[in-house]
């Protein structure tokens, strides 16, 4: 088990910010268009983070022209060009899925205050 | 070329290629085996390499096997294979065979022996549905009818039924390998592989 664990351990990027559910980020994301490859950024509030190790994966949710869109990242994964955090937000639960079902000023995050 | 090793599976994981696909990968601890007989089409009737893999104690080996052992060094192997072999001069007794014959991108065979699951029900053994769980139901796993009346009067052969399931030799076809690590003898074969971790496989060109 050892050798598998060790495997793994080469895919971990350590390259990643500390963030966490109601944290806005700014997902950079490489996208091939043929020949060509370019950054597209996905903003939005991340409510999950899932997994350990090298198949961890987190949600983005963003709205966009009034619908919802959820994306859920590989964390490990190559197509991620770097992570950027905007506001870190206080939640009290791990998945803030209950973001779903609000809208408008509602579905607001209070921001986390640092000393 | 040998056409095959023996490895031993350490167990699955996944790796992401640059293109961010995630590929599930199964690591076998391949080679090195050695020559530990070369048999040929005219004394043997066949072509084949035997070689050996693992280790096993001095006290755990008979004489037979010692003597036999003595002709290609002094190592005591707890596993012997024999592979196909085109031309067998190009090998040697205690020839190191290691995972050089394979390359990133080539395809293989592994077999193994199955996880034994017991005598198994059709449900496990064979994916049958079951049946409902309420309403009275009485019938929630048996296989159901198992063939028809008066006539043929009797069960058509190759019927799925219960029985022994797993523990037996399997082998995947056409396994991509993803990467070859020689400096600690592992290979890493796209998907799964027959076997529990640790279960002895070989790998076939």
């Amino acid at each position: 088990m050892d050798k598998i664990a060790q495997i793994q351990r080469e895919s971990i990027r350590l390259d990643h910010p500390d963030f966490g559910p109601g944290d806005t980020v700014k997902v950079h994301v490489k996208i091939t268009e043929g020949e060509k490859e370019r950054i597209q950024v996905f903003q939005g509030v991340v409510i999950s983070r899932r997994g350990s190790r090298a198949g961890a994966s987190f949600t983005v949710r963003k709205v966009s022209y009034g619908v919802g869109v959820e994306r859920v990242f590989p964390l490990h994964s190559p197509i991620i060009d770097k992570i950027e955090v905007v506001t870190r937000g206080r939640v009290r639960r791990a998945k803030i899925y209950y973001l779903r079902k609000l809208r408008g000023k509602a579905a607001r995050i209070q921001e986390k205050r640092t000393a | 070329m040998s056409k095959g090793l023996i490895g031993k599976k350490l167990g699955m994981t996944g790796l992401f290629m640059p293109d961010g696909r995630y590929v599930p990968v199964t690591v076998i601890q391949a080679g090195p085996c050695v020559v530990t007989q070369v048999k040929r089409a005219a004394r043997d009737g066949y072509n084949a390499l035997q070689l050996g893999f693992g280790r096993r104690k001095a006290s755990r080996v008979n004489r037979p096997m010692k003597g036999h052992l003595k002709k290609s060094g002094e190592q005591l192997f707890s596993v012997l294979r024999e592979f196909p072999v085109d031309n067998p001069d190009d090998f040697s007794l205690g020839q190191e065979i290691t995972l050089d014959l394979f390359q990133v991108g080539d395809r293989v065979r592994v077999s193994g022996k199955s996880k034994g699951r017991g005598f198994s029900g059709v449900i496990k053994r064979h994916g049958f549905h079951r049946g409902p769980k309420s309403h009275g139901s009485r019938s929630i796993r048996p296989p159901g009818s198992i063939g028809c009346s008066a006539w043929p009067s009797r069960v058509l052969k190759g019927k799925k039924m219960p029985g022994q399931y797993g523990n037996e030799r399997q082998t995947m076809r056409n396994l991509e390998i993803v990467d070859i690590r020689p400096e600690e003898n592992l290979l890493l074969v796209k998907g799964a592989v027959p076997g529990h971790r640790s279960a002895l496989v070989t790998i076939r060109k």
